[in-house]
Formats: structure tokens, sequence, C-alpha cells
């Protein structure tokens, strides 16, 4: 089963760590 | 309001409802007589390779709206190269899902099969287009550039998609031939499989506003600095006999 939990653990991380950097990177910018 | 600060509250909270609800199914789903507990994996493997198909292909749509004069515009440039960062993301995490869901199944992390080959070859092809729009160039040169190389890099997704049927695999076949009714997996695996489609789907739509706006930006930014160290220069000129 940690196989499993790993997959998905992996996959939310990635997936909210980009998109936060995403809107990091869009506050860090003038309009 | 704007129709995209409208849009991407509304697409970020449908993603992340649909984000959960695979996470909630996937982690439900009975074990199986063949893989045990492992096949709760379907709810996102497949759900990151169609994303990751799905960005690149939204990449070459880009790139040949911008090379189509009639309309072409620096949006089409900017999203190209937006998805394809975005589809880089995703086809990582689908050689990562992959490589955790073939340890206990197959017994390795890694084989050189044609379906993973070609996702690795995948990945390091759009590193490269990524690299490529890095190059300085003015905006004009970058995207002409990047628009036929990315042409020419999709011809691998259909490649990709379809290696399960054209060469000897250990990998299983395409994802979408489990919705066919003759397919002896169980409904509530296809049911997962699908809301897995549906929130990779938005995911990827909400990040793909989020960043092509971000690339607009960044765009802005550069040409304002351009402009800036221009002016400078010409100042430098005037003071200068």
């Amino acid at each position: 089963m940690s196989y499993v939990y790993a997959g998905y653990g992996i996959t939310l991380a990635a997936l909210v760590s980009y998109a936060a950097w995403v809107l990091r990177r869009g506050r860090s910018l003038p309009r | 309001m704007s129709e995209r600060s409208a849009l991407a509250p509304a697409l970020g909270t449908a993603a992340a409802v649909a984000l959960a609800a695979t996470v909630a199914l996937g982690l439900s789903l009975p074990e199986t007589v063949e893989q045990g507990p492992y096949s709760r994996l379907i709810a996102i493997h497949p759900g990151l390779a169609w994303a990751s198909y799905l960005a690149f292909g939204v990449t070459a749509l880009a790139s040949a709206l911008w090379l189509w004069p009639r309309t072409r515009s620096q949006t089409a440039d900017l999203v190209a190269g937006a998805s394809a960062e975005i589809g880089v993301v995703f086809t990582a995490l689908t050689l990562l899902t992959g490589s955790i869901w073939g340890r206990p199944t197959w017994g390795q992390w890694w084989v050189w099969d044609a379906r993973l080959t070609l996702s690795a070859l995948m990945l390091a092809l759009y590193l490269g287009y990524l690299a490529l729009r890095r190059v300085p160039a003015d905006p004009d040169t970058r995207a002409r550039r990047s628009a036929v190389t990315a042409l020419l890099t999709v011809l691998v997704v259909p490649v990709n998609h379809f290696a399960v049927e054209w060469w000897r695999t250990l990998h299983q076949g395409r994802s979408l031939n489990q919705l066919d009714p003759a397919s002896d997996l169980d409904g509530s695996f296809i049911v997962a499989m699908l809301v897995g489609f549906l929130a990779m789907t938005l995911v990827y739509g909400w990040l793909l506003l989020q960043r092509t706006e971000v690339a607009r930006r960044e765009d802005r930014r550069e040409d304002a600095a351009l402009a800036e160290a221009l002016a400078e220069r010409r100042r430098e000129a005037v003071l200068t006999p």
C-alpha cells in the first residue's frame, strides 16, 4: 500500500508546489 | 471583473474538488486479485498521461495558430510555451507514478519498453523545447522557431499513445480501451479513472490560465527593461560629445 500512497503523495505534492510557484511568480511581477 | 479573472477562480475550485474526488475514489477502490492494492493507481496515472498529451496538443495548436498569418498573436506564442511547461510537469509525474506502479507489479522501477522509452523521449524533447524558448531572441524569432519545433515535436505524442499496440510492450494496453463494454474492468475502476481524467483536465486548464498570464507579465517586464536600457544608451549618447 505504501507504493499507492507514494504515487498519490508525489502527484499531489508536485501539482500543489508547481501551482504555488506559478502564483508566487505571478504576484512578484507587475500587472 | 475581466473574463479571465472570473474564470480562473471557478476553474480552480472545480479542479480542487475534482482532484479531491479522485483521491477519495482512488484510495477507496477494492483490492484486485492480480494487483492487490496497486490497481488504485488507476485513478491518477492515466489521467496524468492524458493531461500531458492534451498540453502538448495545445502547444502544437497554438504554434500552428501563430504560424498562420491570419491568426498570429502574441497570446498564441505565450499559450504554446505555458502549455509545454505544464505538459512537462504532467509527463514527469506520469513517469514517476508509472515507475511506482511498475515496481510492485512488474518487479522493476524501469524497463526499456516502447511506451516508457517514448514517454522519456517525450519529456526530453519538451525540455529541449523549453530550453529553446529561453535562448535570447526578439519575440518574433523566438515565436517562429518555437512554433516550428513544437509542430515537429508533437509527432512523438501519437506514436507514444499507440506504442502499446504497435510494439510488444510490458505496459498494458491503452487505458481508453477499458471503456469498451467488453472490458472486464470493474465499473468502480472505470469511474475513478474517468474522474481522474476530468480532474487532471481541470487542473491543466487552471494552470494554463495562470501560467499564460505570468508569461505575459514576464514579457512585459523584459520589454520595459529593454526600453529603459535603450533610453539610457540614448541619454549617454547625448551627454557624450
